[in-house]
């Protein structure tokens, strides 16, 4: 277990502001987001649709840019972070490349980024082993299920070794019981390596289950209502979705997301 | 093999359709004959003379496969009456116009892609530049570059190269803008350059398109040649083979060589095929 005294930040929020200028006006999507993110963390955002939550992911990601306020990762800007390949992002779709094998798609950001061959091949076989994909790195994506497509973007986001996994509702498209057993698998390796995650759902008992911190979120304009530091142990078999502090957590999210929403009815 | 019945089904009926309009369109020349002799005939004798005339308006079936035959088999290959000889007339001119135009279109759609003046300024001339037709423009690229001392095979393949430039541009910017928004950001975050995401991401991304747009592009590289062999009056090609069959009013001959050019067709498009499926089953894209 990480000795959690020892604390360091990752990612730092201060009074972010995000408005996208869109044919019909300005659109706040966030506005005075403050949030701070320890090393080794394991932070979900929820909320509805609109809340901001993929745009805020996006924004650590220097996919968009803030506005106003600051946004820091690993004492950086998001940009420069992303040159010093600070985190891996993964996407609802898993985004594989037809053309390319299962272990050619790992390969795809360590020959961008230039590392040397031999080391590609280590590496790609290191991570595909971590996801639970040896053996089927010479398979092309569609002789895959959705959910080992899944898993083979998570070791594409792995193998070039960042120390932040940004995961934008990864498994929203996938049913429940696959989604489930990629939950339990998500905790085991985010507990073997030690990486910071940031994860965006729709899913009160996906975010109970596998979060240290909830971000609760609500929409017009995009802001944060709440954020829960989880009580439950770091170490989570299926079933404490049926202890009580579970379900004290679940009920507390719940409350925060109608907290939200409760001035426009 | 279960669409071998239709297939042979729509053929006999395009066969059989052929057959009544030569009996249609050649009995008039039977009964104005006849009617100069002052005879008469029967309807089985009109059939009888509309299937075998030498000038009919429409050739039967069996007189053009007859003359195809005769072109293909009947001669020597360097025979100037041979089918095979002009056919590859036409072929070398249409394979090199063929080359030109789809290097053109590819460089031009790329160019399109990822330069924001080309993007807005190209694609309207491309257009414009198919909306004038070949037949004015033939002749005037023939005398131009004969007037520089260009004659023979080059000015028949620029003439492909005009008509087959323009699907491989139209479907390569559709194929290098293929990859979606999300392929996209996921090269941004890995600092991807331009050169990289074009060839990791657009390129391969646009191969379907590619082979597409090829098919297209040989068809209409093969009719640019004929189309510039006709204003020259040359002697060799397809193309002149249609034209001295219309002077002398050889229409079987001028139906052997639109047959032989539909052959040359489609045994290019058939070649491109199978490469196509080739390439993208070995890029593991199912087709």
């Amino acid at each position: 277990m990480k000795d959690l005294s020892q604390t360091e930040t990752v990612i730092e929020a201060k009074g972010l502001d995000l408005t996208f200028q869109t044919a019909d006006g300005p659109v706040q999507a966030l506005r005075q987001v403050d949030l701070t993110v320890e090393k080794g963390e394991f932070v979900s955002f929820i909320g509805p649709s609109g809340c901001g939550k993929t745009t805020f992911l996006r924004a650590i990601a220097a996919l968009e840019t803030p506005t106003g306020g600051t946004l820091s990762v690993n004492g950086m800007t998001p940009d420069a972070a992303r040159r010093a390949r600070a985190y891996g992002y993964v996407f609802q779709a898993s985004g594989l490349y037809p053309w390319r094998t299962i272990a050619g798609n790992v390969r795809l950001p360590l020959e961008i980024m230039g590392f040397p061959r031999a080391e590609q091949a280590r590496r790609v076989e290191q991570v595909l082993q971590l996801v639970d994909l040896e053996g089927f790195g010479k398979k092309f994506p569609w002789q895959l299920s959705g959910g080992m497509q899944q898993r083979a973007s998570i070791a594409r986001a792995l193998a070039f070794d960042a120390d932040i996994l940004l995961m934008d509702e990864p498994f929203g498209a996938l049913d429940e019981i696959v989604r489930d057993r990629l939950n339990e698998e998500l905790l085991k390796l985010w507990a073997r390596t030690g990486k910071t995650i940031g994860f965006v759902t729709h899913s009160i008992p996906e975010a109970v289950y596998l979060s240290t911190k909830i971000v609760v979120m609500s929409p017009r304009p995009g802001r944060i209502t709440d954020v829960i530091d989880s009580p439950l142990p770091r170490e989570r078999p299926l079933d404490i979705r049926d202890s009580r502090e579970f379900i004290e957590v679940a009920h507390r999210v719940r409350e925060g997301l109608r907290a939200g929403h409760s001035y426009e009815v | 093999m279960k669409s071998v019945g239709p297939i042979l089904a729509v053929l006999a009926a395009i066969v059989a359709l052929w057959y009544a309009g030569s009996v249609w369109m050649n009995s008039q020349w039977t009964l104005d004959q006849t009617a100069r002799n002052n005879q008469t005939v029967t309807f089985s004798q009109i059939v009888q003379d509309t299937m075998d005339q030498k000038r009919p308006v429409l050739p039967a079936p069996h007189q053009v496969a007859e003359g195809l035959w005769q072109g293909v088999f009947g001669q020597a290959v360097t025979s100037k009456r041979s089918l095979v000889y002009h056919a590859w007339v036409t072929l070398s001119a249409t394979l090199l116009g063929f080359a030109i135009g789809t290097g053109l279109g590819v460089l031009l759609a790329v160019g399109i892609v990822h330069n924001r003046a080309m993007d807005m300024s190209v694609m309207p001339w491309a257009i414009a530049s198919q909306t004038i037709p070949i037949l004015a423009i033939a002749p005037m690229i023939i005398v131009v570059m004969a007037s520089i001392g260009i004659t023979g095979l080059l000015p028949k393949a620029v003439i492909s190269a005009y008509l087959s430039f323009f699907p491989v541009v139209v479907g390569m910017v559709k194929g290098f803008r293929s990859p979606d928004a999300m392929q996209l950001d996921l090269l941004g975050t890995y600092s991807a350059s331009r050169a990289q995401t074009f060839w990791k991401l657009r390129f391969p991304a646009s191969m379907p398109y590619f082979f597409t747009s090829l098919k297209i592009a040989a068809a209409a590289a093969l009719v640019g040649a004929i189309v510039g062999e006709l204003p020259t009056g040359a002697v060799a090609g397809l193309g002149a083979r249609l034209l001295s069959g219309s002077y002398y009013g050889q229409t079987v001959m001028i139906w052997s060589a639109l047959f032989m050019a539909a052959i040359v067709a489609a045994i290019l498009v058939g070649v491109i095929g199978a490469v196509q499926a080739v390439t993208l089953k070995r890029m593991g894209m199912r087709q």
